[in-house]
C-alpha cells in the first residue's frame, strides 16, 4: 500500500517532467554559430571571438578544470596542516588553527571570494605603481607577471622524444632492479634511470633547437600612455581571488575532516611509535597519517566535489569558467535550456571523474578482508 | 508507522504542487493574451502592475525614501492617472534581467517598463510586444576624466571592465575587433563587483549603456572623486531603444499602452505641459490641442480619441496634469543624471531628435 503510494507519486511527477520537457527546444546547432565575445583568462587555449561557441565553452571548462585542479591540491596541503596543527600541543597553533576553522567555515564562500577580490586583491599598487623586480616580475592589481616559457615550432616531437626517455628510463630502472634481486650488489637503479632520462631530454633539447624559450613579461606603453603587462605567466586577480577562497574555505572543512580521521586512531599508536623512538615527523608520517587515511579519504572526495561545484561562485567576479560562458550565451542568444542542460551534465562529469580516481585511491589504502 | 504516513503525506503534497503548478502554467503562462482581456483585468483590479528595475537612476531607482523614480516609473504613473485619474494607482513589480519576460507572460505584470531594449529575436521569439521607445539609449563607454583615452582607437592595449547581463560583451568585442583594437574585457555580474575594479584601476574604461553610466557617474561616490572625476566617451556602440512592452495578442491593451506614451510627446509638440493644460482645456488653441485633450474645438463637436481606447475622453488631461509631457518627464528624470535632452537622439524632431509621435487626429 505505502510502496503503491510512493511509486504512484514518482511515476506523475517523473510524467510531469518528461510532458515539460517534450515542449522544450532541445537543439545544439547554436552552438556552432560564433560566440562574438573575449575571454580575459585563458589557459592553453588561443580563443577570439570569431570562434564557435562550442570553443567557448570549451575555454570555460578549462578555467574550471584549471582552477578545480590547482585548488583541489593546494587546499589538501593547507586542509592537512590546519587539521594537524588544531591537534598540536602547542597552544598559540592549536588556537590560530582553531581561529581559522571555526571562523571560515561559519561564513558564505560567496562573500569570501568578494572580500579576497575588493578589500585585498584589488588594492594591490595599481599598474603605473606596480612593483618591478629586476624587470621579470610585476605585481600590480592588473596581474602577478611572472618569468615563464614560450614553446617553439619544435616542441611536439622534443616532447614526443622526451615522453619515450621516460618510458625507456623505466624500463631500465625496473630491469636493474631484477638483476639487483637475482646478482646482489646495488646497480643503482634509479639513478641510472635519472641519468638517462635527464641526458636523453636535454641532448635532443638542443637538437631540436631549443624549443622552449624563456618569456618574461614586460610593461608596455600605449601611444595615449596606457600601461599594461604583456607576457609571462599572468595570475589575474579574478582567478587569485576564486582559488584564494576555495582553497581556504575547504580547507578548513578537510582539516575537521583530517582532525576526526587522527583521533579516531587509537592512541596507543602514537605512544607505541614513540616508546620506538620516533620522531613527531616519524610518527606523523609513517604512523599516523597512513592510518588516518583510511579514515579520511572518503569524506574528503566530498569535499573535493564541493570545490568543484563552488568554482561556478567564480561567475561573481569575472572570472570566465563554465557559468559565466553559459550566462552570457544565454544573454546574448537565449536557448536556456540547453545551455543548462549542458552545464548539468559538465559538472556531472567533472565530479564523476574526481569521484571515480579517490574511489580508486581509497581501495587502495583500505586494509584487505575489510 | 507515523513515519511512513509523513512520507506519504510529504508525496502527496509534492505531487499535488506539481500538478497545480502544470494546470497554472497552461493556463495563463505561455499562451498570447486575448483581446480586451489585461483593460478589463486592470479595471477590475482598480490598480496598474507594473515591472520596474530598482537599482538604475533616472530609468528605475528605489529612492533612499522609499520611493520609486525614474523615467520608466513616470511612464507607469502616466498610464495609472489614464487608467484611474490617479497617477498612484499603480503596484510596482520589482523585475530581473533574467525574469521580467517571465513576468510579463505570466500575466504577474500588465506592462513592463524597465529599460528594455527593443530587438528582434525579443519581439518576435518572446510573448512580448514593444510599443514605443521612450529613450534612445545605446553603448558607451565612461573612463577617469584624467584619463588619455578619448577615442575608441585610444582604447589600445586597454583593460575595459564590461557591465554583462545584455549582449554589452558582444558589441564590444564586434566593435573594437572591427577596428583592430587589442583589449582585454572583463564582464562582471553585478553593480557593486564592477564599480570596486573600476575604482581600483583594475580596468582602463567601462562600458555600459550610456542611461546606465550617466546614473553611474551621477551617484558616485564623492570619495572616489564623484561625478566630476568621470568623463563619458562621445562614441556609441551599439543602438538600444528602450521603451513598455506588452503581451503579444491582446492590441486594445497595446493600442492603451502605445497612445498614452505618444500622447505625452504629442503633448510636448504642441506645447501642452502641467503648468498650461487647464487653461487650453478650457480653451484650446487649435484643433489639434483640442483632439488631444478630449474637448471641443470652437463649438463643434468633442473629437477625442480615449472612448475608442476604453478611456474617459479626457484621460490626456490627467495624464498631464497629473504627470506631465515627455519633456517634464524627461527633465525630472533623465536631465537628473546628467544627460542633457538637447542635441540628443532623444529630442523632439521639431529639433532634430528621433522623438516623434504620429499624428493625433
Amino acid at each position: 500500500m505505502i510502496q503503491a503510494a510512493i511509486a504512484a507519486g514518482a511515476g506523475l511527477i517523473v510524467f510531469y517532467l518528461v510532458v515539460k520537457a517534450l515542449d522544450l527546444d532541445l537543439g545544439y546547432g547554436f552552438l556552432s554559430g560564433p560566440a562574438g565575445f573575449n575571454f580575459s583568462n585563458q589557459w592553453l587555449t588561443n580563443y577570439d571571438s570569431n570562434d564557435s561557441r562550442l570553443g567557448a565553452y570549451g575555454v570555460g571548462i578549462l578555467n574550471t578544470v584549471r582552477l578545480v585542479a590547482i585548488g583541489i591540491v593546494m587546499t589538501t596541503v593547507l586542509g592537512v596542516l590546519a587539521g594537524i596543527a588544531r591537534l598540536s600541543d602547542n597552544w598559540l597553533v592549536s588556537r590560530v588553527a582553531m581561529v581559522y576553522v571555526e571562523t571560515i567555515r561559519n561564513t558564505p564562500l560567496l562573500i569570501q571570494i568578494v572580500i579576497w577580490y575588493t578589500v585585498v586583491l584589488l588594492q594591490l599598487p595599481r599598474i603605473a605603481e606596480a612593483i618591478n623586480v629586476f624587470d621579470v616580475f610585476y605585481l600590480s592589481n592588473r596581474a602577478l607577471a611572472l618569468p615563464y616559457v614560450s614553446t617553439g615550432g619544435n616542441f611536439g616531437p622534443w616532447l614526443i622524444i622526451v615522453v619515450v626517455g621516460a618510458v625507456a628510463a623505466i624500463v631500465l630502472r625496473s630491469w636493474l632492479r631484477r638483476r639487483e634481486e637475482r646478482a646482489g650488489g646495488t646497480q643503482h637503479a634509479t639513478a641510472w634511470a635519472l641519468a638517462l632520462f635527464a641526458v636523453v631530454s636535454v641532448v635532443t633539447f638542443f637538437l631540436t633547437g631549443t624549443p622552449l624559450e624563456p618569456d618574461t613579461p614586460s610593461l608596455e606603453i600605449s601611444e595615449v600612455g596606457l600601461l599594461s603587462i604583456i607576457g609571462g605567466l599572468q595570475v589575474s586577480p579574478e582567478f587569485a581571488a576564486v582559488l584564494l577562497g576555495l582553497v581556504i574555505y575547504t580547507g578548513a572543512f578537510i582539516a575537521e575532516i583530517v582532525r576526526s580521521g587522527i583521533q579516531a586512531l587509537p592512541r596507543g599508536q602514537d605512544e607505541a611509535a614513540a616508546a620506538l623512538g620516533l620522531s613527531g615527523y616519524q610518527r606523523m608520517t609513517l604512523i599516523i597519517l597512513p592510518q588516518a587515511l583510511r579514515v579520511i579519504i572518503p569524506p574528503l572526495t566530498n569535499q573535493y566535489l564541493n570545490l568543484t561545484k563552488n568554482s561556478s561562485l567564480a561567475v561573481a567576479i569575472a572570472y570566465p569558467e563554465i557559468i559565466w560562458v553559459g550566462k552570457t550565451m544565454i544573454n546574448n542568444i537565449g536557448h536556456a535550456v540547453p545551455l543548462f542542460v549542458l552545464i548539468f551534465a559538465t559538472y556531472l562529469s567533472l565530479s564523476l571523474a574526481i569521484s571515480v580516481v579517490m574511489n580508486t585511491f581509497n581501495r587502495r589504502v583500505q586494509l584487505a578482508g575489510r | 508507522m507515523r513515519f511512513s504516513r509523513l512520507i506519504i503525506l510529504l508525496f502527496a503534497l509534492f505531487a499535488i504542487g506539481m500538478i497545480a503548478a502544470a494546470c497554472t502554467a497552461d493556463d495563463n503562462g505561455d499562451g498570447d493574451a486575448a483581446q480586451g482581456e489585461t483593460l478589463k483585468t486592470v479595471l477590475d483590479r482598480g490598480v496598474i502592475k507594473v515591472g520596474v528595475k530598482d537599482s538604475q537612476p533616472g530609468f528605475g531607482n528605489l529612492e533612499p525614501d522609499g520611493t520609486f523614480a525614474g523615467q520608466d516609473i513616470e511612464f507607469a504613473r502616466a498610464l495609472a492617472a489614464a487608467l484611474f485619474n490617479n497617477k498612484n494607482s499603480v503596484e510596482f513589480v520589482v523585475a530581473s534581467a533574467a525574469d521580467r519576460f517571465e513576468l510579463l507572460s505570466s500575466a504577474e505584470i500588465d506592462v513592463l517598463i524597465r529599460t528594455t531594449t527593443w530587438t528582434s529575436s525579443r519581439d518576435i521569439d518572446l510573448n512580448a510586444s514593444f510599443t514605443v521607445t521612450t529613450f534612445y539609449d545605446g553603448q558607451g563607454i565612461i573612463v577617469n576624466a584624467d584619463s588619455s583615452i578619448q577615442t575608441l582607437a585610444d582604447l589600445e592595449g586597454s583593460t575595459i571592465c564590461v557591465t554583462g547581463g545584455t549582449t554589452t560583451e558582444v558589441n564590444l568585442a564586434t566593435r573594437l575587433g572591427a577596428a583592430g583594437i587589442n583589449h582585454t574585457a572583463l564582464s562582471f555580474d553585478g553593480d557593486a563587483e564592477i564599480l570596486a575594479a573600476f575604482g581600483a584601476g583594475r580596468c582602463d574604461a567601462w562600458t555600459a549603456d550610456k542611461g546606465n553610466l550617466a546614473g553611474q557617474r551621477a551617484n558616485y561616490p564623492a570619495d572616489a572623486g564623484g561625478p566630476d572625476s568621470l568623463r563619458i566617451l562621445p562614441v556609441t556602440l551599439s543602438k538600444e531603444p528602450l521603451g513598455p512592452v506588452v503581451r503579444d495578442g491582446d492590441t486594445e491593451w497595446f493600442d492603451l499602452v502605445q497612445w498614452v506614451v505618444y500622447g505625452t510627446m504629442v503633448a510636448d509638440e504642441l506645447g501642452v505641459n502641467s503648468g498650461n493644460m487647464q487653461a487650453m482645456a478650457a480653451n484650446p488653441p487649435n484643433k489639434d490641442i483640442a483632439t488631444l485633450l478630449g474637448v471641443s474645438f470652437a463649438g463643434g463637436a468633442v473629437s477625442g480619441f480615449g472612448a475608442s481606447l476604453g478611456l474617459s475622453p479626457t484621460f490626456m488631461q490627467n495624464v498631464i496634469g497629473q504627470v506631465g509631457n515627455y519633456d517634464e518627464i524627461y527633465n525630472r528624470t533623465i536631465a537628473k543624471i546628467g544627460l542633457e535632452r538637447a542635441g540628443s537622439l532623444n529630442a523632439s524632431w521639431l529639433d532634430g531628435g528621433l522623438i516623434y509621435a504620429p499624428p493625433i487626429r
